[in-house]
């Protein structure tokens, strides 16, 4: 199989690179005096408080020539250097923090750890390479605290995303968000949509599952349902700036869902006038996907025949998705795509979406 | 194309239709607001007889949650996947330039004009005293 390289003109930019909070005491300095000494006394700083979406030791969620002796994956600037920005050379790279403080059942205390991984993010990370772009932490159960936060980092550019997971406690078009989309539209920044779910209700529309394979698996379909979800209540209608980047969704199942949501609107459609086109040109219109993982189809021809389908080549955003385990050396280009596409979708697709790379 | 008397005014209440079937075709005359309408009594999505569906207004929204009724009456919604037509057009409301339904002409005249006929497939007798629902096909 012919592998497509990054071609030497194009300065990439990486759409989904993972940073980790190396353990929860490396936030204390960043926390104010009340939060630090929140969570001494609570013992609470030698807990990592990691997602459970990513179990660290989880194979899928660090490549094994990525894995470091020590630490997280992800945790130390040498290792993104040494594993992403020399091999790739990109432009840019937007990293997004995965961590317990997005969902934290305690607001105050969700908001305050989000606070501190953005100070640690600015600090330990922006300031140390140029190249480097992050999105906002924030805890989205709590609409006025996350847009205290949105509002407090906007000022620093090289912020240029607002952080949600996919699979929470409210579907994430309800009216509840919509400050959080406010502000975000509001301040230039999309609304990047990570697999993940906040794990105290049903991560699947089937229940509670039993093993890992189920749980990674479900997350194409919910990002489904926060197509179903932005689009039927209306959220770009309401915000019609507003960009939401789908991250680590996967791509193919996209068709399927246009066909669908399409198909069923033409008859139900009365029940929410104000999706007044057909749904597929509102999402084409609003939503980006990275293309880390591509769950590609065996035949290399057919993505062309994806793509087709989902009819628009300004949708798809070049990622690596490290330390996640896609691709093996530097092979993170899906196989299949035309050479006429790869351009937007490795750097102008982005540079699109993103008003703050500009 | 040729026109033909397919009821009288009175025959046709207010908010409903009679289908009619004029070379072997069945068409659907409304009686809507004080006007007359035809449409071919088929779906053009799966050949449902369109014209057994109900009628509702025109629904659009400003925005969420806000809901807007206009021309009441005058959409045709098909009996069996609630596709929407304007029975003034034929147009479907989610995509209405290529998905339509066929529609006539449609015209009242008094019976002391169409007396004088000739008429095709005249499906009422006619009188002179009365008013009287005249498609082209």
């Amino acid at each position: 199989m012919c592998k497509i390289v990054i071609p030497a003109s194009v300065r990439p930019i990486d759409c989904d690179v993972h940073l980790a909070v190396p353990n929860t005491r490396a936030l204390l300095p960043y926390l104010d005096d009340y939060w630090r000494e929140h969570i001494i006394r609570r013992g609470i700083d030698g807990d990592n408080l990691e997602l459970s979406a990513y179990p660290p030791n989880a194979p899928l969620n660090c490549r094994p020539d990525w894995r470091p002796q020590q630490g997280l994956p992800g945790s130390q600037f040498e290792q993104l250097r040494d594993h992403v920005l020399e091999p790739f050379q990109p432009r840019f790279v937007i990293c997004n923090v995965l961590h317990g403080s997005q969902i934290m059942f305690s607001e105050d205390l969700s908001a305050a750890l989000c606070r501190a991984i953005n100070n640690w993010i600015a600090a330990e990370w922006l300031d140390r390479d140029p190249r480097l772009r992050a999105s906002i932490v924030v805890p989205a159960h709590s609409p006025e605290l996350a847009v205290a936060e949105i509002e407090r980092r906007a000022d620093d550019r090289r912020f240029v995303q607002v952080l949600m997971l996919a699979m929470t406690e409210m579907p994430l078009g309800r009216r509840q968000h919509w400050p959080i989309y406010q502000a975000a539209e509001h301040l230039d920044l999309p609304i990047g949509i990570h697999a993940g779910s906040s794990f105290r209700h049903p991560p699947s529309a089937l229940g509670w599952s039993s093993y890992y394979l189920e749980d990674y698996v479900s997350q194409a379909p919910g990002f489904s349902g926060v197509l179903n979800s932005l689009v039927t209540e209306g959220v770009f209608n309401k915000f019609p700036r507003l960009k939401v980047v789908l991250i680590e969704s996967g791509v193919s199942w996209l068709p399927a869902h246009f066909w669908r949501i399409n198909k069923t609107w033409r008859g139900v459609r009365s029940e929410t006038p104000w999706v007044d086109r057909v749904p597929s040109e509102i999402i084409r219109e609003h939503v980006r996907l990275t293309v880390q993982p591509f769950d590609d189809p065996p035949d290399k021809a057919l993505v062309q025949t994806i793509l087709d389908e989902i009819g628009s080549d300004e949708m798809l955003l070049f990622s690596t998705d490290y330390p996640h385990w896609h691709f093996e050396g530097t092979d993170a280009i899906p196989p299949g795509l035309p050479s006429d596409v790869l351009t937007k979708i490795l750097a102008d697709n982005a540079l699109a979406t993103y008003a703050r790379l500009n | 194309m040729t026109r033909h008397i397919v009821a009288t005014v009175d025959e046709i209440a207010p908010g409903t239709c009679k289908i009619v079937t004029v070379k072997g075709r069945e068409i659907g005359v409304f009686h809507i607001n004080n006007e007359f309408f035809a449409l071919i009594n088929r779906c053009p999505h799966q050949g449902a007889q369109l014209c057994r569906g109900a009628l509702l207004s025109r629904l659009e929204s400003p925005g969420p949650g806000e809901y807007s009724l206009t021309r009441q009456g005058e959409m045709l919604r098909c009996p069996w996947h609630c596709w929407e037509f304007d029975v003034r057009t034929g147009q479907s409301w989610c995509d209405p330039d290529s998905v339509h339904a066929r529609t006539f002409a449609v015209e009242v005249e008094p019976g002391e004009k169409l007396a004088k006929g000739p008429f095709e497939a005249e499906t009422v007798p006619v009188s002179v005293e009365q008013n009287y629902v005249v498609i082209t096909v």
